[in-house]
């Protein structure tokens, strides 16, 4: 059947329910993605087969401080300028297609390929950029610039395996059994609309974040017309990504630790503030005045997936769902209970996750490391700028 | 004498910002009534809402907005002032040993300013009066433009030449000329008259003062009789009654 | 000379309802009707002299009365119509500026109506305002674009500039004593208080009896700073420049001198008698960084401690210049369209000077974002929100709250007469005459107000909970909250909006 390019995502905005699942082994010991795939699948009827995804962490230990880019072809075309503008803008390690298996249910797949680079480095340092910030902005030139390119992850040590199709059958196109994860997360997404391509599934993934979400925020535009201030160009048009870039605006650019920036995102209660004591209340006061619009509103769950681990959270009114229950050093997060019970029959502190208060689980050694940090928030060196040129727009566009 | 020592401060602005230098002066002013600044280099609102009892002097040129909203206290500037001095000033009295820039005065409701020399333009710009509060300008040369447009209260003594669109506007207060006008330079809606003796009495006292401040190092006092001054005051205090109609 | 002039309206009087009883003539200052002592009856002395006010019919009590259109035929061109032939009669007989009232009556397109609200169905949930949380509460004051802060102590680093806090995304906008009674400022500052949020002296000083609201008031300081002394900057939560007033963009103040009595003398520091006259612009401002200086003066003035809003009217480059008054320190950045209202204004600069305020108000909301500044400043829109779906609709579109006069007036008794400017307004709003401003109540009326803001705070959280939104926070430029009707592209595209359908 023709592609409607009308409806592709990014095009349109596509509201979606969801399943979502994380498993993650606290001591950093890797797992393969068996576990996750029996997890996700079990939520089968929460999706409806227009897409499915995983995030895994810890995959690429031999290149791990190297950008790895996973990114999907629509055509030769697409991957032979996106390559040309992977060359020029950074040092490539080693480049390869992803091994995927032929799937029945999944068709048309996208080549996909993954790259491991780093950023040029005389380009990096004329840039003035910091290194993630650098990488940050070519994701969005491909992403935004280059025609049937799509990068589905970007971050160190990580990737994001996804695809339009049941998150079941996804994981097996992908193999991702072959992979040993230390976190993982899935998604199985039920759009209301078919997302018309592949780039459109979750995890959404920016540098070492990954987004898997369930819900239709209704602060959407609010939230993106903030992030868009500081270069955040939103692309997919979907609260996945819009809730990516507020994680990352506020805890890489403005250097919160990730639950203040969930705590930001879900606010104390204006009622909950008023019975603070004078100075707690000034403190909530300026957060929820300063980030007013990065408070995130409407029914949702996420699991955000980094280099530190696993964050849930959900709405202040917990419209959503979503559990968690320990096993020793591994922590299991579902939407249903019964999705974690599945690959762990024996799970300890089976417990939902209550509205507006942030679960986060780190790695020991960064759990170690944290506490030993400075209690204050330490913005990113350089910034996001807006464009300064020396011509007046009009002459460069002649 | 003991007791004016522990009252004096000295503070040396230099290129300070104006907030940081406020807040010097401010914290000056707390533990001295009198606080000499030095090395003043156009820093902002100098005296802005200073209280009857305290005293600045100046001694550089004060920024813009020097005294405004001030309340009662007292400033001398040794050397020029720029623009908008006493603006919106409510009670004090301004001393400058120079000259001054625009629109001084503005929206001026109570107290004085003696200027030595000339003015910028616009200055006593909207002046008011209100019950005992009667603001007093006195500029010892010439005026720029627009001196005393929409007066509406108060007394301008001008010992210099008024500019062009002198008092434009006006419709209350009076402005004293050292010299007359022709008939023609008259603007429309407005009288100009011999001074009277309750005028000279006025004039006594503010020359008078002019003199105290400014007479030694002008080598001589200008005189303070009030003799051939003429007297510039609106003919309505509604110059724009018939001007609409619902 | 002969007068042209026509009367604008004709008193039915219904003879078998009417009792005679004269509430009529007394409840008119313009002498419309007459007891005859000799007929026995009340008659109607001068149509001419009716505004419309109808204040007779409201105090009717057979309800007898009714006002109509004077029933003469205009001449039948749809270029010449009697309205404009009107005007050319009376400037023809007194060679004056045409002076009005109240806002821009002319057919000029009203954005809000082209604009409708989402709600949730299916894909997220509505929110029952009943029973759920629903905030509506804003803070209005600059922010830095970042906080510092000690996570582990819970306290800040980085210093928060000084807040306002409103209960309702709403304010009453300025109308000074003199342009009204001061039982009208009394009622709004009661209403504030009663409210949670604020109400504006105008530039005409804080009246005494009006000392215990000041901490629900915003004072203004405008061109002829009338009333303006340190006691007065300090009284205010906040201090408010007004460089113009959608009514009359470039156009200073005139306060006849009639109306200046002893008390409104007093507040505003000037002579009874005289005629009191704001500057087209202020003297201290012919420049951006002029601003800037009188930002910082009053800022200087009150130790930081309080917010400064600056109040412009929307004109054709309201976005550049909104941009440069967040660069110059504004706090609080208010945007009054061209519908908005006016004590006294020249007729052709409030019927043709300015552009609408939702055009205005979507342009400067995206040009802050658009330079990175947005959530640095706070953004209010005033002239003319009618109902609480205007307000919904202007927080979508990019505003932190909006300021209302004309409809807190209409809840005090305003019909929209348009006669401000006579000083004989019959409801004891737009008058300084003793025997009309104690018509007005403070107490009843400033009840009327806080009933019709509440009852509008209850519908602006029915709205809110119908998209699935529990906090005002996530309304503010929600743009995709709204769809456009009947706008072409240009319209759609300035307003940031999609078609409906889309």
């Amino acid at each position: 059947m023709q592609n409607r390019e009308s409806l592709r995502e990014g095009r349109v905005r596509i509201p979606s329910g969801c399943a979502i699942a994380g498993i993650m082994d606290r001591s950093g010991e890797r797992h393969d993605g068996s576990d996750i795939l029996k997890s996700i699948a079990l939520m089968h009827d929460r999706g409806n087969g227009l897409g499915g995804g995983f995030a895994a962490y810890g995959i690429y230990p031999e290149y791990q401080d190297l950008y790895a880019f996973h990114i999907m072809y629509e055509s030769r075309d697409a991957r032979a300028e996106t390559e040309a503008y992977l060359d020029k803008h950074f040092m490539s390690e080693k480049q390869e297609r992803i091994p995927t298996e032929s799937v029945g249910s999944i068709k048309n797949p996208p080549d996909i390929w993954r790259y491991f680079v780093a950023p040029h480095p005389m380009r990096l340092n004329m840039s003035g950029l910091d290194e993630s910030e650098y990488t940050m902005q070519h994701v969005f030139h491909i992403n935004g610039q280059i025609d049937g390119a799509f990068v589905a992850s970007s971050g160190k040590n990580m990737g994001a395996f996804k695809g339009v199709g049941y998150p079941e059958d996804i994981g097996a196109f992908y193999r991702i059994q072959d992979y040993r994860a230390w976190a993982w997360t899935a998604h199985g997404r039920f759009p209301t609309n078919t997302p018309g391509w592949w780039g459109g599934a979750h995890p959404f993934t920016l540098l070492n974040w990954s987004v898997v979400h369930n819900g239709e925020i209704s602060s959407y535009d609010a939230n993106r017309r903030y992030v868009e201030q500081f270069g955040y160009d939103c692309e997919l048009q979907t609260d996945t990504e819009v809730i990516t870039y507020l994680f990352d605006l506020l805890s890489r650019r403005h250097g919160f630790s990730q639950e203040m920036a969930a705590h930001i995102m879900t606010a104390s209660s204006w009622d909950d503030i008023d019975r603070m004591s004078p100075e707690r209340a000034a403190f909530e006061t300026a957060l929820r005045a300063t980030y007013s619009s990065a408070l995130v509103n409407g029914p949702f769950s996420v699991i955000l997936g980094s280099d530190e681990g696993l964050l849930a959270l959900n709405d202040r009114l917990k419209l959503r769902a979503l559990m968690v229950a320990e096993k020793g050093s591994l922590v299991y997060l579902a939407s249903e209970q019964a999705a974690i019970e599945v690959v762990c029959p024996d799970a300890e502190n089976v417990r939902s996750i209550d509205g507006g208060v942030p679960f986060v689980v780190q790695l020991d050694e960064v759990a170690r490391r944290k506490r030993g940090e400075s209690a204050e928030n330490t913005p990113s060196a350089k910034p996001f700028k807006h464009e300064v040129g020396v011509l007046p727009r009009r002459r460069k566009e002649a | 004498m003991a007791q004016e020592l522990t009252t004096r401060a000295s503070v040396e602005l230099g290129t300070a910002h104006f907030k940081e230098a406020n807040e010097q002066v401010r914290v000056a002013l707390e533990h001295a009534d009198v606080v000499e600044l030095h090395c003043v280099y156009a820093q902002r609102y100098l005296g802005c809402a200073m209280p009857a009892g305290k005293r600045l002097e100046i001694h550089g040129t004060p920024g813009n907005d020097m005294a405004c909203y001030m309340d009662g206290g007292a400033i001398e500037v040794f050397g020029n002032a720029q623009d908008q001095i006493g603006n919106t000033m409510n009670a004090g009295s301004v001393v400058i040993h120079g000259r001054c820039g625009d629109a001084a005065g503005y929206a001026m409701r109570g107290g004085e300013i003696f200027v030595r020399d000339g003015c910028g333009w616009r200055v006593g710009i909207h002046m008011k009066q209100y019950e005992q509060k009667c603001p007093a300008i006195v500029i010892g040369g010439d005026a720029g433009s627009f001196l005393g447009e929409y007066m509406a209260g108060g007394v301008i003594v001008l010992l210099g030449r008024p500019g062009e669109y002198l008092a434009t506007g006006m419709h209350g207060g009076v402005i004293y000329l050292r010299s007359r006008l022709d008939e023609q330079d008259v603007p429309q809606g407005l009288v100009l008259e011999e001074v009277d003796e309750a005028d000279k009495e006025l004039l006594r006292d503010l020359l008078g003062r002019y003199n105290v401040a400014f007479a030694d190092e002008l080598g001589a006092p200008v005189a303070d009789d009030g003799e051939g001054f003429w007297r510039l005051r609106p003919a309505s205090s509604r110059p724009y009654a018939s001007m609409y109609a619902s | 000379m002969l007068d042209y002039l026509l009367p604008r309206y004709k008193v039915e009087r219904d003879r078998d309802l009417c009792v005679q009883c004269g509430v009529c003539e007394r409840s008119c200052s313009n002498q419309v009707h007459r007891v005859d002592d000799d007929l026995g009856r009340v008659v109607v002395a001068d149509y001419a002299a009716c505004v419309n006010c109808q204040r007779c019919v409201v105090m009717c009590p057979t309800k007898a009365i009714a006002i109509t259109r004077w029933p003469q035929v205009d001449s039948g061109s749809a270029n010449w119509t009697l309205g404009s032939m009107q005007d050319i009669a009376k400037q023809a007989q007194t060679g004056a500026v045409l002076l009005s009232s109240m806002g821009n009556p002319e057919p000029y397109p009203i954005y809000w109506d082209h604009l409708l609200l989402n709600a949730s169905q299916v894909t997220n949930p509505s929110i029952d305002p009943l029973r759920e949380p629903m905030e509506t509460r804003v803070l209005l004051g600059s922010r830095p674009g970042m906080l510092k802060v000690n996570e582990r102590e819970h306290k800040l680093v980085s210093p928060m500039p000084p807040q306002i806090k409103l209960d309702v995304p709403l304010m009453f906008s300025a109308m000074s004593f003199g342009s009204v009674s001061l039982n009208t400022q009394m009622a709004l500052a009661m209403a504030a208080r009663e409210l949670g949020t604020y109400f504006n002296t105008g530039e005409g000083g804080l009246h005494r009896d009006l000392e215990p609201y000041a901490a629900n008031a915003i004072v203004q300081v405008a061109s002829g700073r009338f009333g303006v002394d340190p006691h007065y900057l300090e009284a205010g939560a906040a201090i408010e420049i007004k460089i113009g007033q959608g009514a009359k963009p470039g156009i200073g103040g005139h306060l006849p001198g009639e109306k200046i009595n002893a008390e409104v003398s007093r507040t505003r520091m000037i002579p009874q008698g005289t005629d009191a006259i704001s500057p087209a612009p202020h003297h201290d401002i012919y420049s951006i960084e002029d601003l800037r200086q009188l930002i910082f003066s009053l800022k200087e003035a009150t130790r930081y401690a309080k917010p400064i809003l600056v109040k412009i009217a929307a004109v054709h480059n309201a976005a550049a210049i909104a941009s440069g008054m967040a660069r110059a320190g504004a706090d609080i950045i208010v945007v009054d369209g061209f519908r908005g209202g006016t004590g006294a204004a020249p007729k052709r600069i409030r019927d043709n000077v300015g552009i609408p305020i939702e055009l205005a108000l979507a342009a400067v909301d995206q040009r802050l974002r658009d330079e990175g500044i947005r959530s640095t400043v706070s953004l209010v829109a005033a002239g003319s929100l009618r109902n609480s779906a205007d307000v919904v609709r202007a927080i979508a579109l990019g505003a932190d709250a909006v300021y209302c006069a004309s409809a807190a007036l209409i809840a005090l008794g305003c019909h929209q007469c348009g006669d401000c400017s006579s000083g004989k307004c019959n409801w004891g709003i737009a008058t300084q005459r003793p025997e009309l401003t104690r018509r007005l109540n403070p107490e009843v009326a400033a009840e009327r107000v806080v009933n019709l803001i509440r009852g509008w705070n209850h519908e602006i959280q029915e709205m809110m909970g119908g998209m699935g939104i529990n906090a005002i926070d996530s309304l503010r430029g929600n743009r995709l909250m709204l769809r456009g009707v009947g706008l072409n592209e240009k319209e759609l595209e300035i307003l940031g909006v999609k078609y409906a359908g889309e």
